[in-house]
C-alpha cells in the first residue's frame, strides 16, 4: 500500500546563510494493507519528516513514496488532493480548522468531502465523539475553544470518521487518558481488521507494542548516521 | 427683418446639428454627441430643443411651442416669441396648423401627422445615468446592448412602493435595440411614441441629440408579472369632458377643492369650440346665467 | 479531466516596469489557489489580466466555455468577455463598495445580474434574491435596504451573493477579507469555504494573509517581484518552502 524507496530529503536554509541540512537518505520502507508500522528514533531523528513526506506536505529531494498507486514526489497538488480525501489519512498532533465550526461538522468533514450524505455522515461523527468521550453539549460548539485534551481527541475522530485504506498516526495516544488510550488503540486495531495500511509515531511503548506489527528506526536513513 | 441669420443659428452650426440629427434618425435612440452653442437663456430653458428647432425650421414653417402642454406658459411664451423674432416664422397654439412643434414635457394629444415633426427638449439624455455615474462605461453599457440596469431601478421601485412609481422619463428601447429616456414626458405619453411625425430630441447642457423616425417601435421597459401601464388621473376634464387626455390636477382653494383639465390647452380649447362641457365647466356656466338673469 | 483555465506565458508591462512576466498554470474545476506576495509583487496585476480587467502584454488565457471548448479570453470580443463575467466568472473586490451598487438595495444589488442575462419576472428575481440573502447571512428583513446601512461584513457577504446567484464556475477574489476584524474574517471564510465545496466552484484568491490562504486553497502560487518564484500544494508551500523568499515570507509571519 505504501511503498518508499531510496527517499531523501535536505532542508535548505537561505535565510540563515544558505545552509544544506541533509535530513534523510536512501531511505526505505514498505507497508503492507492490515499493516502497522511504527517509526522509531530519538527526537530529530527524523519521524515526523517521514511522515510528513508521505502526506506530501513536505518534498522529497529524491526518490519515490508510492502510495495506492500515486508517486506523492511527483504527483500534481490535485493529485495529492485526491490522495488525502479518498485513500490517505492522517492524524496529526494538532488540530487545525476554520474557527466557528461546529465539531460534529468537523468530525463529519472528511465524509462529506468524499460524498457521504449530510446526516449519515454526521451519525458517524455523533459515533464517534461519544467512543471518545466528547460530551454531547460541545458538539455544537466550535473546538478552538476546547482544552488541549479534547481538541486532540476531536482530532482523531476526524481522522478516523472516513475508513482511509492507508493511515499516518502521529502520537495518537499521547496525554490521553486510559479510557481514552483504550478507545483509540481498538480504532486503530478496527482499521488494522478492515485492511488500512498504517504507519505511526508511538512514545507510548505499550500502545507500540500492542498494535504494532514492526519498527522502524528511521536513525539508519540519518546521513552520516547509516553508513 | 431682423439682424439675426435666419433662426439665430450661424449656417455652419445649423448643418454641424442638421448631421447629428440624420445621424440619430439613422440610428434611432442613440445619443449622438454634437458642439452645442451658448443661446441666449438658460440651461435648462431648452437650449436643446431650441438649437434642434433652429436646425429644422425653414421660413415656410409654422412653430408650435408648449410647455407641459400649455401654449401660455413662460417657457413657451418665450421661446414661440424668440422664433417670430429670429426667424420671422409664423406660429400658432393650434396642433394641426404647425409643421414643427417644440415641446417641454409633453406630447400633444391630437395624433400628429408625416409632414410634422415635434422637438423635445432633454435635461438628460441618459437613462442608466442615475445609477451609473460614469459616461464611459453607460456609453459602453449601450454599444453592447447591456440594459440589465435599467431594470435595477424598476425592481427598486417595486420594492419600494409596491408599483413601478416611475411616473414619467419612463425608459423605452426603441427598435428591440437602444435604450432611451423620452425626457420627462408623462408615461401616458409613452405609447404616442409610434406615431406619423418625425421626432427629435436635444440635450443642450448634456450636447446629445437623439431621434425616432417615423412608426419606429418604440416598447416601455417592464416586467413579466409587473407589465407597463400609461396611467392617467382618473378623472374626466372638468373643462371639456374629454375622458381620454393627460390632465393637470388644480387646486382651487384653501378648501381642498380642485379640478381636472386637460394638461393641452389647445386640445382643450378646440373641444370647448366644438361644444363639449365639463362638469365645472357647465356649473360655472348655470351660475353665470343665473347671475346675468 | 480537463482544466478549466488553462493559464499560458501571461506577461504585462507597464512601460519599463514589469507587472506580472511569464505566468504558467492549469486551474482545474472545484480546485481554489491562492496567490500570495507582498504589495507590489504583481499578484494583483495579474488577477486583473486574468479577469479581463487589464490586457496582458503576451500570452493566453484559454478558459473551458459550457460547449466544452477552450476559448482565449484575451482576444475574444469585449462583449463575449463580458458576457463570461456577468455569467460563468466573478469577481470578489476586496473593499465591497467596489463591487456594490451603494444606492441600490441589497435585493437589487443581488438581482442585478439575473436581470443582466435576462430575468424579468420581478417576483422571481425576489425570491432568489432573498435566497441568496439566507445563503450568506443576511436577514430577508434586510432585502431592501442599501449597501450603505450594512456593516463591512455584511457588505462583503452581500457582495459574493451577488457574484454567485448566477452560478458561476470560477471565482476571482482580490483580498476578500482584508479590512475586516478577525471574528468577522472568520465567518466569511468559513461561509466561501463551505459555497465552494457546495457548488463545486474553482476560485483564484489573491492575499497577502497566509492564514486566510491556508484555510482555502488548495495550491498555492508565490510572487516575488513579478515573477512567480514557488507553487505547490498549500500546506506544502507553507509547512517546507523552498524558494528563499517563501522562507522568509512563511519565517515573518506573527505567531499567536
Amino acid at each position: 500500500m505504501i511503498e518508499i524507496k531510496n527517499l531523501s530529503k535536505t532542508f535548505t536554509l537561505h535565510n540563515q546563510g544558505g545552509v544544506v541540512i541533509p535530513v534523510m537518505d536512501a531511505a526505505e520502507l514498505s507497508v503492507a494493507r492490515g499493516e502497522c508500522v511504527a517509526l522509531t528514533g530519538a527526537s530529530g531523528a527524523g519521524k515526523s519528516t517521514l511522515m510528513r513526506m508521505i502526506y506530501g506536505n513536505y518534498l522529497a529531494a529524491a526518490g519515490s513514496i508510492v502510495v495506492d498507486g500515486v508517486d506523492v514526489v511527483t504527483a500534481e497538488p490535485r493529485e495529492i488532493l485526491a490522495l488525502r480525501r479518498e485513500v490517505l489519512g492522517y492524524v496529526s498532533q494538532f488540530l487545525r480548522v476554520v474557527p466557528r465550526v461546529p465539531t460534529l461538522d468537523v468530525v463529519a468533514e472528511p465524509l462529506l468531502a468524499v460524498g457521504v450524505e449530510t446526516e449519515v455522515a454526521r451519525d458517524r461523527a455523533r459515533d464517534l465523539l461519544a467512543r471518545l468521550n466528547i460530551p454531547e453539549r460541545l458538539w455544537s460548539l466550535s473546538p478552538t475553544s476546547f482544552s488541549g485534551g479534547e481538541q486532540q481527541r476531536v482530532n482523531i475522530a476526524r481522522g478516523f470518521a472516513h475508513t482511509y485504506p492507508a493511515m499516518l498516526l502521529d502520537e495518537p495516544t499521547a496525554s490521553l487518558d486510559a479510557a481514552n488510550r483504550e478507545t483509540v488503540l481498538s480504532l486503530i486495531e478496527e482499521a488494522k481488521a478492515r485492511g488500512a495500511a498504517i504507519v505511526g509515531i508511538f512514545h507510548d511503548e505499550a500502545a507500540r507494542e500492542r498494535v504494532c506489527d514492526r519498527e522502524i528506526d528511521v536513525a539508519v536513513f540519518t546521513p552520516g548516521v547509516a553508513a | 427683418m431682423s439682424d439675426y441669420n435666419f433662426a439665430y443659428l450661424d449656417e455652419q452650426t445649423k448643418r454641424m446639428i442638421r448631421r447629428a440629427i440624420l445621424k440619430g434618425l439613422a440610428i434611432p435612440g442613440y445619443q449622438v454627441p454634437f458642439a452645442s452653442r451658448e443661446m441666449p437663456m438658460p440651461y435648462g430653458w431648452g437650449t436643446g430643443g431650441v438649437q434642434v428647432s433652429a436646425a429644422t425650421l425653414t421660413p415656410e414653417d409654422t412653430l408650435k411651442v408648449i410647455d407641459q402642454g400649455a401654449d401660455d406658459t413662460t417657457n413657451a411664451v418665450s421661446i414661440r416669441k424668440f422664433f417670430e423674432k429670429t426667424a420671422g416664422v409664423d406660429t400658432t397654439e393650434e396642433t394641426a396648423q404647425a409643421s414643427v412643434i417644440q415641446t417641454r414635457h409633453r406630447i400633444p394629444e391630437e395624433d400628429l401627422r408625416e409632414d410634422q415633426i415635434l422637438v423635445y427638449q432633454v435635461p438628460i439624455p441618459e437613462p442608466l445615468r442615475f445609477l451609473e455615474p460614469s459616461e464611459i462605461e453607460t456609453r459602453k453599457m449601450h454599444s453592447l446592448e447591456e440594459y440589465g440596469l435599467m431594470h435595477v431601478k424598476l425592481y427598486e421601485d417595486i420594492a419600494k412602493h409596491g408599483a413601478i412609481a416611475t411616473s414619467y422619463a419612463y425608459p423605452v428601447k426603441v427598435e428591440g435595440r437602444y435604450v432611451m429616456d423620452p425626457s420627462p414626458i408623462p408615461k401616458f405619453d409613452n405609447p404616442k411614441m409610434e406615431m406619423a411625425a418625425i421626432q427629435l430630441f436635444g440635450a443642450g447642457r448634456e450636447q446629445r441629440i437623439y431621434a425616432l423616425p417615423p412608426y419606429c417601435q418604440v416598447v416601455s421597459l417592464d416586467f413579466e408579472d409587473f407589465p407597463f401601464e400609461a396611467s392617467k388621473a382618473d378623472h374626466p376634464c372638468d373643462m371639456c369632458g374629454a375622458t381620454d387626455s393627460y390632465l393637470d390636477e388644480i387646486i382651487m382653494d384653501d378648501a381642498g377643492n380642485r379640478m381636472f383639465v386637460c394638461s393641452d390647452t389647445d386640445y382643450c380649447a378646440s373641444r370647448r369650440k366644438a361644444g363639449h362641457v365639463g362638469a365645472q365647466a357647465a356649473a360655472a356656466s348655470v351660475a353665470l346665467k343665473e347671475t346675468a338673469a | 479531466m480537463t482544466p478549466l483555465l488553462k493559464v499560458e506565458n501571461i506577461s504585462k508591462f507597464y512601460g519599463h516596469r514589469i507587472g506580472c512576466k511569464d505566468v504558467n498554470f492549469d486551474l482545474y474545476p472545484g480546485e481554489v489557489m491562492g496567490i500570495v506576495g507582498e504589495s507590489g509583487s504583481g499578484k494583483s496585476t495579474l488577477l486583473n489580466c486574468l479577469a479581463g480587467h487589464l490586457d496582458p502584454d503576451t500570452g493566453e488565457v484559454l478558459f473551458e466555455m459550457r460547449d466544452g471548448a477552450m476559448r482565449d479570453t484575451v482576444t475574444m470580443s469585449e462583449p463575449e468577455r463580458r458576457m463570461l463575467s456577468r455569467t460563468d466568472w466573478a469577481f470578489v473586490h476586496q473593499h465591497a463598495r467596489d463591487g456594490l451598487r451603494m444606492n441600490v438595495s441589497a435585493g437589487g444589488n443581488v438581482g442585478e445580474r439575473l436581470m443582466a442575462v435576462g430575468a424579468r419576472h420581478y417576483g422571481n428575481i425576489r425570491e432568489e434574491a432573498v435566497d441568496w440573502l439566507g445563503r450568506v447571512e443576511i436577514s430577508e428583513t434586510r432585502v431592501d435596504d442599501r449597501p450603505t446601512q450594512f456593516s463591512g461584513g455584511m457588505q462583503q457577504r452581500l457582495q459574493i451573493a451577488r457574484n454567485l446567484v448566477t452560478g458561476p464556475r470560477l471565482v476571482f477574489m482580490d483580498e476578500p477579507t482584508g479590512g475586516l476584524d478577525v471574528s468577522v474574517q472568520a465567518r466569511l471564510l468559513d461561509l466561501l469555504r463551505g459555497l465552494v465545496r457546495e457548488m463545486g466552484l474553482s476560485a483564484i484568491i489573491v492575499t497577502h494573509d497566509l492564514a486566510v490562504v491556508r484555510l482555502l486553497a488548495d495550491r498555492l502560487m508565490v510572487m516575488k517581484d513579478s515573477h512567480v518564484v514557488e507553487t505547490g500544494l498549500t500546506d506544502q508551500v507553507l509547512d517546507d518552502p523552498q524558494h528563499a523568499y517563501t522562507q522568509l515570507l512563511v519565517s515573518s509571519v506573527l505567531q499567536v
